[in-house]
This record gives C-alpha cells, structure tokens and sequence, in this order.
C-alpha cells in the first residue's frame, strides 16, 4: 500500500498540483505477484559484445519481447545495457548515448540493468576506469529515472560470461517487481554457482528456512515471502512476542521457535529444530535486531551492550554453530539484515550503526567459511521502511526521510523480503560476501 | 461383612487390570499465561482463550491444516451459547476443519480427564492424534436470571393470549430480578470449597506455617522455572501477558505469615488458611498434543512422556466420611497397586495446589499408618513424598488454577520434566499427578518419559 501522498499525487487533480508546483511525485511501484509478467513491455538490450547477443537470446527463451533496436515512440519495459567488453572509457559512450536516447520511451516502473565488470587492481588502468566508470555513471542515471523506474548493475568477476546462472538470476531479480525498492545497486557476481530454478514462481521449493525476528514488521514480511517462494518457515523471536509469532507462524504454515537468540545455545536449538521438524536447514534470515538511540556523549552500558549482543554478536555466536553442523553443508545461505545506518552513519545510532556495519564486516569475512561446500552469505541494507516501528518518527523527520531517495517514498517491509529471498535462492550461488540496499536510493550517505 | 464393603476405596479390591496397548506420547503443550480474575483477560471468553491457546500449540508443532483425530477440552465455569466450546475454538483455529470436537466437564479434573480420554482412544487405536484442553474464566463467567424470573420467562413462552402473557408478567417480583451468579459452594453442604478444604485442614491439623511454607516453594519454583527458560517452549503470551499474573518472584514467609486467615474463621484458633496460601481465582487455557508414536515419528515431532493409566476416586464428603478435596488420596494407591509401584518409583510428584491445606492433607493421610490401614486397605501408611521431588516448577498457588485448564498446564510440564530427565537407574523417569475437583473427586495419572 503506498502512503498517503503517493496516492494523492498519482492521479487526477493531485498528480496536476504536484506537476505544476515541482512537488515529488512518486509513483506506486510495481511489485511482484504470481502471475505478473516480468516486465511490462519489450526490453531493449544495447551492448554490441557477445555477451550482449548471450543476454539477449536468453531473453527471448524467457518469452520477452527483445529489441536490438530501439524503435521510435515504442514504450520500453527495460533497457539491459551490456558493457562486458569495454576496455577504454571512450567505449561507453556509444552504448550509454544510444540507451540514453531510449530513455524518454521508459515506461512507468521500467528497468535499466547494466551487465559489467569488476574493477580492481588487476586491470589496466583504462580498463579499470572504464569499469569503474560504470559504478559513477549508473547511480547517476538512476537519480535521473522518474515514476518508479529504477536503475541497477550486475558486476561480473573477469572471466564469467554474461549468461552465467547468478548473472541470469540477479538480471531476472532487476527486471522483476522484486526488485522494486533497489534502486542505484550493484550486485557482484564472482563465480560460475547457482542455479536456476525450475519453477521461477517457487525458487525456494524444498528448502527450510529459519527467520529470527520474525514475529512483525520486516521479519513477518520475510516469514511470508520465503513461504510463498516455496519455502518451509521456521519462525524465530524472543519468547516475549509469542503471540505475534504464532500467528505468523500459522498463516505461513510454517512452525514457531520462541528462543532469545543472544542465549549461547540459540544456534543449536535453531539447527535441533530445523533438523527433527522438517528435515534440513537450507536458510538462515539473521533479522532480529533492537535499536537502543542515544547520543554517544550520553549512551550508557547497557544500551550500547544489548544492541551489540542481539544485533552482531548473537549472528557471530549462531553462525559459528550453523559453520559445524553437519545439517548445514548443502548449499546453505545465511542472509543477515544490515541496514544504511551501518553504511552511511545515522546520528543517535552509534551502536546500532557498529552493530550493522559490524554485519557487513562479518559477511564479508564469513564468505570464504561458506566457500567450500557451496555456500553464500550476504547483507541486505534497508533503507526507510514502512513499519510499525517508523510509524512512530516525528511527523517531519518521518517525511523527510520517507522523500529522501530517488523513488519519493518510503520502502515497504516486503521489498526487503524480496532481496533476502533472492540472495536466499539457488539461482544467487554465485553472489556472496556482500551488501545489498533496498533503499530506493537513498540521497543523503554513502 | 467383607472388607469391601467397609473400604470401598480401598487399593486391594481394585480389580482393574493395565492391558498391553500401544503407547499413547505428550508431543508438548501449549497455554496461555494464566492471569487473576479482573485482570489482563476480563474481556476474554472462554472461547477466545482456548483458541489462542490451540493457535500458539498449532504454530508450535506446524499442526496448520492438519485434520487431528479428536479434540477434547471443556470448561467449569461455562456458558450455555459455549455448547459446543471446542469445536467452535477448533473452527477458529488454523486446524483442518475437518477436526472433530467435544467438550467435557468434570470441574478441576476437566484438563486431566481430556488427556486420559484421548489417551485411552490412542491406545486403542482409535485415533493417531489428539489435543486435550481446558479452559475456565471466572471473569467472563455466565451469570443467569434468577431461578423465578426464570421460570417466569418459560411460562411466558408458553403463554398463548395477550390476557395471559400479561398475567404471568405480573408475576414478577423485585427479588426475581436479582441475577444468580455462579459461586464454588458445593450444592449439597452449601459450604464453599474452602470451608470444606478449612475443615479437612484442620482435621488433618495442618499448621499455618507447613501452608504457608508450600505457598512460598511455589513462588520460588515457578519463578526460577521461568528465569531458566523452562517454560519458553510451553507457554505463548496472551494479551500482553508474557508470566502467570499471580506469580510474586519476591515474596516472602514473612510477608505470607502477615496475611489474615480468609477460611475457616468459625473454627477459631484453628483458621489458617489465607489468601496466600490458597489459590485465587484465575483466567487461562491449556491445551497438550497426544500421538501415537507413529504419528509423532512421521510429523517429525517429539516424543516428551507416555501416558501410562490414570485413575479416579470420589469420596462421601456430604456425610463427612473424606474431607472433599481427598479423592486423589484414594486413586493414587490405587493406580499404583495397578501397576506395582510405590512412591519410591516415582521421581516427580505433581499435586495440584486447590489449598496448600490440600496439598498437606493428602500427603498426611498417605504417611497415616492407621489410615492407611484401615482406610486404604494397606499394611501401614502408603508411604513418605520427597519434598524434593513435589511440584518442583511451581504449581497452582503460584501460577493460579483457571479450573479446567489446570489438568492441561501439569501435563505438558510434568512431560518435559520427564524428557529432561530421561531414565532413573536404567528405567524412564516417572511423575504422578493428582487433581482434586468439586463433588470429592479426583482423577490422578501416571506419566513416563519418552
């Protein structure tokens, strides 16, 4: 449900005022349901490598209507902008000039992707500033996208073709409504794992998930979007919102582990469960968190302390024991929720913006403990969701925050969901170690 | 004159015999905190509470859409609409609706007397599955018109002309507008539960300070079984519950000595029963998933105690031959004669808390050499309870006593307690509960770990 304003600027009499007076006018995004089609009209894949050809006769076998060629005045449901092969900066401007041409054509809610490479220390300098470029040049385009349109990447490590699975997946995860509150993103692909799945409406089939913090507000929302991808739920909160889990719990079909996660045996109990209840354990969710503000001049003990055992230290303590267990050798993904605190600092939040940058960190090292028996780790970093919890802001500060990001309002806990969920599929193995922010590009920070 | 015919409750002429059946498995329990009567849940029914009392057992276990073999719960305290109390929480519930249902009714024994129904048709065979349940609320309790206007209201149903129905109207008095509300006096002796309990109390010369010294191990019990997390996977807060609203961490034998007797009065000196040491009346529901073995190892779902038999006894306490709460005194050598087992067998004791007085009369009576003699049939006394070993989590002097949901609460405890502690000297571990109800009955049951 979009909030207010987007409703009353997105039609009639509203949608006139907010034009003439250069008030933002954000749109209702388009999100997934069953059914939808991925995009909402032809996608124009621009890129002349052989990589680009790859992407665009993939596309076709997905039932989209390709272009190679913009033609004139046709509304574009995406523009794939394919850009493996540049060596100079002087190579991007005829693809970037020729996707820019297209770009009053976009539909409402319409995708750019880009299709690049890592930049690193390993290449020429050319090379490397053309790579590098592509980082500047798309989260500039995408502040300049308008009605819920959003611009992202997909990075691809040196020798990995346009086509490989977690290429395909992250492409696919874009161009959907999934992807609705990403906006000015990259995700690195660094290895030839994942798969695609054999239902795309149920990626998740066969596979058991546990999500902490999951008796409300984002962590419900995960609890239901893995459900519906297919997913057996285990639903994990403090013992003290046993009610609100229950009923998660139920309406996802899944079962309830009331567990305080920063106990010392969380990580057991979770994998106990998991194991004799449903079978296995595929997935954790690490997205119970508190926030506990105050000024650092006037933080005490016990605040900074409980934000960084409940927030970091209970995901080390729990990681460490799925990391063990022989139940968590099959392919297994770990998604932990971070947050733009923990990346571009909040004032009132120097704990929880340890606590959350602390995650990135820990993914960031615990991809390589992954590693061997196939499996990822990744953050997703939300910006301003609507929850219960941002309900509750000062009007002002609420709304700023809320218009603040390219796409003029406020992500909803689903869009969060989506992320996790993808990061959490088979298609994404070749996707860990890393950060993803659902934040419709938030404008203030990093 | 036989025996028999002196000591009818005695254990010797029993001649109930255990036949070999498969076992019937506790999975685990769910219950809602309980809380004191006009407290968090005065705006809850029965039917409210005991369906969110099924819905947290059902997230628990992953029982959504599952059609379980039978449901069986009741009420004490129960309105005339609520006729059909458990199918209609089955129907609220995330439960197939295919589920069968029927309420039963034997006052506190309500919660006990489900578990070994179900049970029973589990050895059987009858079914792979069950949910027994209870559920009481003394502050949404039905309240009806009284006896007159009751009969008024009828005859004006019947009346067939104007001129008759205004006759009948006129028949109404002021006093038959007063509206009868429920109370726990036993109909027969018209004393209530706790000047019966007063006088068995002081028959059984139970002193002020043994009760109030039960009363504070129940505090304490049940307090350090939440601080531990024992009841983390047995209990889903409730309207912003999260603990038994009664429970008091912090109370002292000083402060429960300061309490002025509340039964018993007219026996002067001999008064000791308090406010502290009795159970006050509570709102709550309790529920607790029975298998099959089978059932429970294809639902990958535990396997906490087995319900190895129960049994139950009444007393003639209107001619004051038992006080009225001791019936469990005579089930429980009983059950145990069934299956050869002394106290010495048995490693947790579960006696429901209706008074601390309750509580010490029983146990007075089985350590009774000449009552145990002559009124249990037996060589000497039935035998000494380790006070180590008796309502070691608390009871319901501390978590209160919601009549039917009682049964409901020990179960699922007592079955964990059981799991915890596996086996003793190479047998499973066993607990014995006994539930004293109105009517000087009780049911009482043997439980074994899994």
């Amino acid at each position: 449900m979009a909030d207010k304003y987007t409703q009353l600027v997105s039609q009639g009499l509203g949608k006139d005022l907010a034009k003439r007076l250069g008030l933002p006018q954000p749109v209702e995004l388009r999100r997934y349901s069953a059914g939808a089609p991925l995009v909402t009209g032809p996608v124009l894949v621009s890129g002349d490598s052989p990589g680009a050809d790859d992407i665009a006769t993939t596309l076709l076998g997905w039932g989209l209507d390709v272009r190679r060629n913009a033609l004139p005045k046709e509304k574009l449901g995406a523009i794939v902008l394919v850009l493996d092969a540049v060596q100079h900066p002087d190579d991007l401007a005829k693809p970037v000039l020729t996707a820019g041409s297209s770009l009053r054509d976009l539909a409402v809610n319409a995708r750019v992707v880009t299709i690049s490479r890592t930049a690193d220390s390993a290449q020429s300098p050319a090379s490397a500033a053309a790579r590098q470029g592509i980082d500047g040049f798309l989260r500039s385009l995408a502040k300049e996208l308008r009605a819920g349109a959003t611009a992202n990447g997909i990075l691809l490590a040196d020798d990995l073709a346009t086509t490989s699975p977690s290429a395909l997946g992250a492409l696919r995860f874009f161009l959907s409504g999934r992807s609705a509150y990403v906006d000015g993103q990259f995700l690195t692909v660094s290895s030839t794992k994942g798969i695609m799945p054999g239902d795309p409406e149920k990626p998740l089939a066969g596979k058991v998930a546990v999500v902490t913090g999951a008796a409300r507000g984002i962590g419900a929302a995960i609890a239901r979007t893995l459900h519906r991808d297919g997913a057996t739920v285990v639903a994990v909160d403090i013992p003290a919102a046993g009610d609100h889990l229950a009923r998660v719990a139920n309406e996802v079909r899944g079962t309830a582990l009331q567990l305080d996660i920063s106990r010392d045996d969380a990580g057991h109990r979770i994998i106990e469960h998991a194991v004799e209840r449903h079978g296995r354990l595929d997935i954790v969710v690490h997205n119970a968190g508190i926030t506990r503000d105050r000024l650092l001049a006037n933080m005490d003990e016990g605040r900074w302390r409980s934000v960084i055992a409940v927030n970091i230290a209970a995901q080390l303590r729990i990681n460490e024991a799925l990391l063990a267990s022989e139940h968590f050798k099959d392919s297994p993904r770990i998604v932990s929720v971070a947050s733009t605190s923990g990346i571009a600092g909040n004032r009132g939040q120097t704990n929880y913006g340890a606590s959350k940058g602390g995650v990135i960190g820990m993914v960031r090292s615990t991809a390589d403990h992954m590693e061997p028996f196939g499996g990822t780790i990744n953050a997703v970093a939300p910006g301003f969701i609507e929850t219960e919890m941002t309900a509750k802001m000062p009007f002002a500060i609420r709304e700023a925050a809320r218009r603040l990001n390219s796409l003029k309002q406020g992500g909803q806990p689903q869009d969060v969901a989506e992320a996790i969920a993808f990061l959490a599929s088979d298609a994404a193995g070749g996707i860990t170690g890393g950060v993803l922010r659902v934040c419709g590009q938030q404008l203030v920070g990093a | 004159m036989a025996a028999s015919d002196l000591n009818p409750n005695a254990s010797r002429e029993h001649t109930a015999r255990p036949t070999a059946n498969r076992a019937a498995v506790i999975v685990g329990g769910n219950r809602i905190p309980f809380a004191r009567t006009g407290g968090a849940y005065a705006k809850s029914s029965n039917q409210d509470m005991l369906t969110a009392s099924l819905e947290g057992l059902i997230a628990r276990f992953g029982l959504q859409d599952e059609r379980i073999g039978e449901v069986a719960a009741g009420a004490v305290l129960k309105h005339s609409r609520d006729f059909n109390l458990t199918r209609e929480a089955v129907l609220g519930s995330a439960l197939s609706p295919e589920t069968p249902a029927y309420d039963l009714q034997q006052a506190c024994a309500t919660g006990l007397e489900t578990v070994l129904g179900l049970a029973n048709k589990i050895k059987l065979g009858q079914i792979d599955s069950a949910i027994a349940g209870g559920v009481d609320s003394a502050s949404d309790a039905p309240i009806a018109v009284s006896e007159g206007l009751r009969e008024i209201l009828l005859d004006l149903n019947r009346a067939k002309t104007p001129v008759q129905k205004v006759k009948i109207l006129s028949r109404i008095r002021p006093k038959d507008l007063a509206p009868d509300a429920p109370n726990t006096g036993e109909p027969r002796t018209g004393l209530s539960m706790g000047e019966h309990q007063a006088l068995t109390t002081a028959q059984w010369k139970i002193t002020r300070e043994a009760q109030d010294e039960l009363a504070f191990n129940s505090h304490r019990n049940l307090a350090a079984a939440y601080e531990r997390g024992f009841f983390d996977d047995l209990i889903t807060p409730y309207r912003g519950l999260n603990r038994d609203s009664n429970l008091r961490p912090d109370t002292t034998l000083e402060k429960l000595s300061t309490l002025k007797p509340v039964f018993g009065r007219n026996l002067g000196a001999e008064a000791t029963m308090t406010a502290g040491n009795s159970t006050p009346l509570t709102d709550g529901a309790s529920t607790v998933l029975l298998a099959s073995t089978e059932w429970a190892d294809t639902h990958g779902l535990p396997k906490l105690a087995t319900v190895l038999d129960g049994e139950a006894a009444a007393v003639d306490f209107v001619h004051g031959k038992d006080g009225l709460l001791m019936a469990p005194v005579f089930a429980v050598p009983r059950l145990l004669a069934r299956h050869g087992l002394t106290f010495e067998d048995i490693d947790f004791f579960e006696i429901h808390e209706a008074f601390a007085g309750t509580v010490l009369s029983t146990l007075a009576a089985w350590e009774d050499e000449e009552f145990g003699r002559t009124r249990l049939g037996l060589d000497g006394a039935l035998g000494k309870v380790d006070r180590a070993k008796l309502n070691v989590n608390g009871s319901s002097l501390a978590a209160g006593h919601p009549f039917a949901a009682t049964g409901g609460r020990i179960v699922a405890s007592l079955a964990k307690m059981l799991h915890e502690k596996g086996t003793v000297n190479g047998r499973p571990a066993r607990g014995l509960i006994s539930v004293c109800a109105a009517g000087g009955q009780g049911v009482v049951a043997i439980l074994e770990a899994a």
